[in-house]
């Protein structure tokens, strides 16, 4: 099977961004959090970017934001979706009220938007790394509940699970051994897309002041350090920007693809 | 009572019963967290029998459930409370501000709608040669930007590299109408870009939809021009789901206007919100709060609604 340019791009630079994100410490020329030149100096040799509002390197502070960025991203999207598609499949083997209930409390969440929520919650609550994660991951996990339900109901009218169910297999055999395995693949293309949600998630609540706190920093809290020097011209702010938009559609670009491939996949077996 | 008006009152009824549901949620919910507000008023070092009596005079030893119902009988008589940071009545702060973001969003909706629509129509009628694809491949880019990205790539350009307009956004009361459209442009190009892309590729999946119709072949048949087969057989007919997502979009366009407020200085009710979250002003965050998810609940409702009347088909769930 040969691989099309476009998901060779995405997953070339969605791998350059986790190795970024991974080694910040050793990569970065400048520590995140010293001043090393002028306030908002152009593009040189020393400063590939220029540097910041206060005279810090964008490169290295853009390599910093990476890990914090991602790190933040992807332990959100990993609870979102342990807790999304346990209590998904959960809903969908149990039936009954469980589901019910289940079911009415994400339509509830899910008929406000996410980025309000998450600021009446943040109104009261401390702003720390394990708050955003929790919040985040919580409030994204609605729509990996609807999707994995959506997905196990056709799973569990299978006859396999229903032999699984007849042979005595106990619940957890069911969702783990039974469903989980046949459900991969369509959730594996939503984990990217609900990666890239909270990569603009954290980057917008950042930007917003109400994320990352300093001496930390995230691309949407550079684009907010930065953004009043775009008055005067200086680009600094573009910079992370570019950052954000650089790594969702990198990453959107793994997601389609995956998604062509699990739904040809589909078509072969003659479903 | 006739099945169509039968079908739209209960799906007001379940609208209503929503926003009953969301205004406990947003009230209960930020009790049920971790978080003292009498203590972020007097801060750390305050006494606890300063911190009793504060919480006395505010009502907070009440038990949470009777503050809620309170709180839902003053909001009901349009009585939001006041801020906790400079005491001013939450219901005449909301008042203007509340103005100036529908006359944004009303902007921004006014320009998008025909301009997704038109677009939409454009692509389906051309739908895998080029024209399609330069709009799709531009609406799948701003699709994967969040609002503020948008926004600072949209300043540079139009204040820097072309400079046609200033960086913020600001409308005071006796601004005349041309020149408060004037201040709100930028802003105005912002949500345009961010919600048309979503609207435009939702209108263009419908109509393509209704062209695998047999009457679409059938008029293909009879020799009419690819662009009257569009607008006079399938548009028609793609009409239903374009309002819906139209209205859906519209909803997006709740959570666009906070950030994008932010960003251009706008005084309006997205930054009013911002700002008293960051100062931890919970009476203001839920009132505000609470107006965003009715204008949202409120939109979704109508997309559901005009479906229903739309669509006959709808009309008979299973």
């Amino acid at each position: 099977m040969r691989l099309p340019l476009s998901a060779i791009v995405g997953l070339v630079l969605t791998g350059a961004f986790l190795f970024i994100g991974l080694f910040a410490q050793f990569i970065a020329p400048y520590p995140i959090d010293s001043a090393v030149g002028g306030v908002w100096e152009g593009p040189s040799a020393q400063y590939w970017l220029g540097t910041d509002t206060i005279g810090r390197d964008i490169v290295s502070r853009l390599i910093y934001g990476a890990q914090v960025t991602i790190f933040v991203a992807l332990a959100s999207s990993i609870l979102a979706f342990s807790l999304g598609s346990f209590l998904g499949f959960f809903a969908a083997v149990r039936g009954g009220w469980i589901d019910q209930t289940l079911s009415r409390v994400v339509d509830l969440v899910m008929a406000i938007p996410s980025l309000i929520v998450a600021l009446v919650m943040l109104s009261v609550l401390p702003l720390n790394l394990t708050v955003l994660i929790l919040v985040m991951g919580v409030l994204d996990s609605t729509r990996v509940f609807r999707l994995s339900r959506a997905v196990a109901m056709d799973i569990t009218v299978m006859d396999y699970v229903e032999a699984a169910k007849l042979r005595g297999e106990k619940q957890g055999w069911i969702i783990f051994r039974e469903i989980l395995p046949n459900a991969l693949s369509p959730l594996v293309a939503e984990f990217g897309l609900r990666f890239i949600f909270a990569v603009l998630f954290i980057s917008t609540l950042s930007f917003l002041g109400l994320g990352i706190q300093p001496p930390l920093t995230d691309w949407g809290g550079m684009v907010k350090e930065n953004k009043d020097g775009l008055i005067y011209g200086k680009a600094a702010a573009l910079m992370p920007a570019m950052a954000i938009a650089a790594l969702a559609i990198s990453v959107n670009l793994v997601a389609d693809w995956i998604l062509s491939r699990t739904s040809s996949l589909k078509g072969g077996r003659g479903g | 009572m006739h099945p169509v008006l039968k079908l739209v009152v209960q799906r007001i009824a379940l609208g209503l019963l929503l926003l009953l549901a969301v205004s406990a949620v947003i009230f209960l919910g930020v009790e049920a967290l971790p978080g003292d507000t009498a203590q972020a008023i007097l801060g750390q070092q305050a006494t606890p029998e300063a911190l009793a009596n504060l919480r006395e005079q505010m009502g907070l030893d009440q038990p949470a459930l009777s503050r809620y119902f309170s709180w839902l009988g003053g909001v009901l008589q349009g009585d939001l409370g006041t801020a906790l940071t400079n005491k001013a009545d939450i219901a005449q702060s909301i008042g203007q501000r509340l103005g100036n973001t529908l006359f944004l969003a009303g902007c921004a909706a006014a320009i998008s709608v025909p301009l997704a629509i038109l677009l939409g129509v454009i692509a389906a009628r051309y739908a895998g040669r080029w024209p399609d694809k330069v709009i799709s491949g531009v609406t799948l880019t701003t699709i994967s930007l969040p609002e503020f990205v948008a926004a600072y790539f949209v300043i540079f350009l139009l204040t820097q590299v072309i400079p046609i307009f200033q960086p913020v956004a600001m409308v005071f009361p006796g601004m005349s109408f041309w020149a408060k459209l004037h201040a709100v442009a930028l802003p105005v190009i912002v949500l345009v870009l961010v919600v048309l892309a979503h609207m435009m590729r939702m209108t263009r999946a419908a109509i393509l939809n209704v062209m695998q119709s047999a009457y679409i072949e059938t008029a293909e048949l009879k020799g009419l021009s690819p662009m009257q087969v569009v607008w006079r057989h399938a548009f028609p007919n793609a009409i239903a789901p374009v309002v819906s997502v139209v209205m859906l979009n519209l909803a997006y366009l709740v959570v666009g206007v906070v950030v994008v407020e932010v960003v251009f200085g706008y005084n309006a009710l997205g930054q009013y919100l911002v700002d008293h979250v960051t100062k931890r002003d919970v009476p203001v965050v839920q009132a505000v709060g609470l107006i965003f998810a009715a204008v949202y609940i409120f939109l979704n409702m109508a997309a559901d609604i005009i479906a229903i009347v739309a669509n006959p088909r709808l009309r008979h769930p299973k």
